[in-house]
């Protein structure tokens, strides 16, 4: 098989497997949040329930896809696609095992970084789009929010380029071979673990969505296949910072070798996913200008401070 | 911060504990002899229905539920003629059970009456008379009360004193 095919079927893989992780999590999520709160989720379809998945896949196909007649047509439908092409563009630049990347930019984390600037779009498209108070607050409050983790999640990984001097995400994994980035870079991987929950608009930090003070916020007015992609969006955008986290801090596909690398990906990948699903089930969320200020004035410092003492030391050892 | 951290592990140490929820259609909850659900009609230990059509249930009703009509047979004993609930309305809220003087109506332990249809969950008389005696047992109304309709004569009733001579009796 030529380069291009191999490099094409790669491509179908990583898009597929992701894709069908994000739906998964779905059933992964229930299951779990229901162990955490003493309960059992969905254990009726399938073994284990497994095939709830299919289930809800089902039903959120056939639900009447509903256009309401007093939103901004147009940017209505766009919003929805924004945040998964947005994620799923994002994964093209991440190493899951060595020669199993769809593109090995050299700039790998500045493009992770503007696809995840891109996808807050979706939020603040879709909530003007809707022409909704409460969808309306849900954008702007997704604006908000939006400045006050980006600048922040920047800053907390240049101490992982200052170590590896580089911008590729394979070199960065490279690079931590003696030692994973989260010992020296502690600060940084909390700083940046914070950011993702942010930016994904999980909880604890689901501010534009705040069911119990927006309803669904900006997805409020969404039905059908729609408020679906925003649901796969979610968990791919999971999918996606645990993914990072793994890549820039955890060694990436780096481990002992009686597992092949990409096992050993996704073990860790998997491992961020359930710390994702374990804080939702246990934090509240914050006022969203609690988050800002918390943002601006400990984490913003912190960040840089990190980076000027990571900065400092790489200098010295020179 | 620190109470959150130590949030986030108290939540983790739940996933060792026992799962509370009751996997229904296979376990079951426990239900007590109290418990109001579906409504019945019982009988007296002669296996005469107890309902005497008084009417005080359906009065007493706070959702209007129960719709029922008087007749008689031919020793002058009052029964329904129909007796009717519409459970997609009753509220199960036992107001019935207290009114009634016969302890005819009762509400037992069972909740599993979910229809298709809605005209399915009107009950008639057939459907609500059971054979038994219900929870309480022995209790016959036409044997203290004060009328004979062929239960037992007048004045032979428990606790009832022969009939007076109206005609000794003067001052
Ligand atoms: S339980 Fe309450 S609502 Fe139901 S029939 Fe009796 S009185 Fe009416
Ligand atoms: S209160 Fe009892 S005796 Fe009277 S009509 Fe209702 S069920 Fe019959």
């Amino acid at each position: 098989m030529s380069e291009t095919w191999i490099h094409i079927l790669i491509i179908v893989c990583v898009l597929l497997g992701m894709v069908t992780i994000a739906a998964g999590l779905i059933y992964v999520e229930r299951r779990m949040l229901a162990v955490w709160q003493e309960r059992y989720g969905p254990n009726r379809v399938g073994p284990f329930g497994i095939f709830q998945v299919m289930a809800d896949m089902v039903k959120i196909f056939f639900k009447e896809d509903w256009i309401p007649g007093f939103v901004d047509r147009k940017v209505f439908i766009v919003a929805p696609t924004i945040i998964m092409i947005t994620t799923l563009l994002s994964f093209a630049i991440v190493p899951f095992a060595p020669g199993i990347v769809v593109a090995n930019l050299n700039v790998g984390i500045l493009f992770f970084l503007a696809m995840s600037s891109l996808g807050a779009y979706t939020i603040v498209l879709a909530g003007w789009a809707s022409n909704n108070k409460y969808s309306l607050i849900g954008g702007l409050r997704g604006a908000a929010q939006m400045i006050s983790y980006e600048v922040f999640m920047g800053l907390s990984l240049m101490g992982v380029v200052i170590l590896a001097g580089s911008f590729n995400m394979t070199d960065i994994v490279m690079a931590q071979k003696g030692m994973w980035n989260v010992v020296p870079q502690f600060i940084g991987f909390v700083i940046f673990f914070i950011a993702g929950l942010a930016e994904t608009h999980r909880l604890p930090f689901d501010i534009p969505e705040a069911e119990s003070e927006l309803i669904a916020g900006f997805h409020s007015e969404y039905s059908g296949m729609k408020f679906g992609m925003f649901f796969v969006g979610e968990y791919l955008g999971i999918t996606l910072v645990s993914a990072m986290t793994t890549v820039l801090f955890f060694g990436g596909w780096l481990g002992p070798s009686f597992l092949p690398p990409i096992v050993w990906f996704l073990i860790k990948m998997f491992a961020f996913i359930l710390v994702f699903v374990l804080l939702r089930a246990s934090l509240p969320r914050p006022r969203y200008d609690q988050l800002m200020s918390w943002g601006w004035k400990i984490l913003l410092p912190l960040a840089l401070l990190n980076l000027l003492v990571t900065g400092a030391i790489v200098l010295y050892n020179q | 911060m620190l109470s959150s951290i130590r949030t986030v592990w108290l939540v983790f140490l739940h996933m060792f504990k026992k799962r509370v929820t009751i996997e229904y259609p296979e376990k079951k909850a426990y239900l007590a002899p109290r418990w109001r659900g579906r409504i019945v009609l019982t009988r007296d230990p002669d296996h005469n229905e107890r309902c005497v059509a008084c009417y005080l249930c359906a009065a007493v009703c706070p959702t209007d539920c129960i719709s029922l009509q008087a007749t008689e047979d031919e020793n002058g004993r009052r029964k329904p003629e129909y007796f009717r609930i519409n459970f997609s309305r009753c509220i199960f809220c036992g107001l019935c059970e207290d009114a009634c003087p016969t302890y005819s109506i009762q509400l037992v332990p069972d909740f599993e009456m979910g229809e298709y249809k809605r005209q399915d969950l009107v009950y008639e008389k057939e459907d609500l008379l059971i054979d038994g005696q219900g929870k309480y047992h022995g209790y016959n109304f036409y044997r203290v009360a004060g009328v004979a309709v062929g239960v037992k004569g007048k004045g032979e009733g428990e606790n009832e004193s022969a009939p007076v001579d109206r005609k000794k009796l003067v001052p």
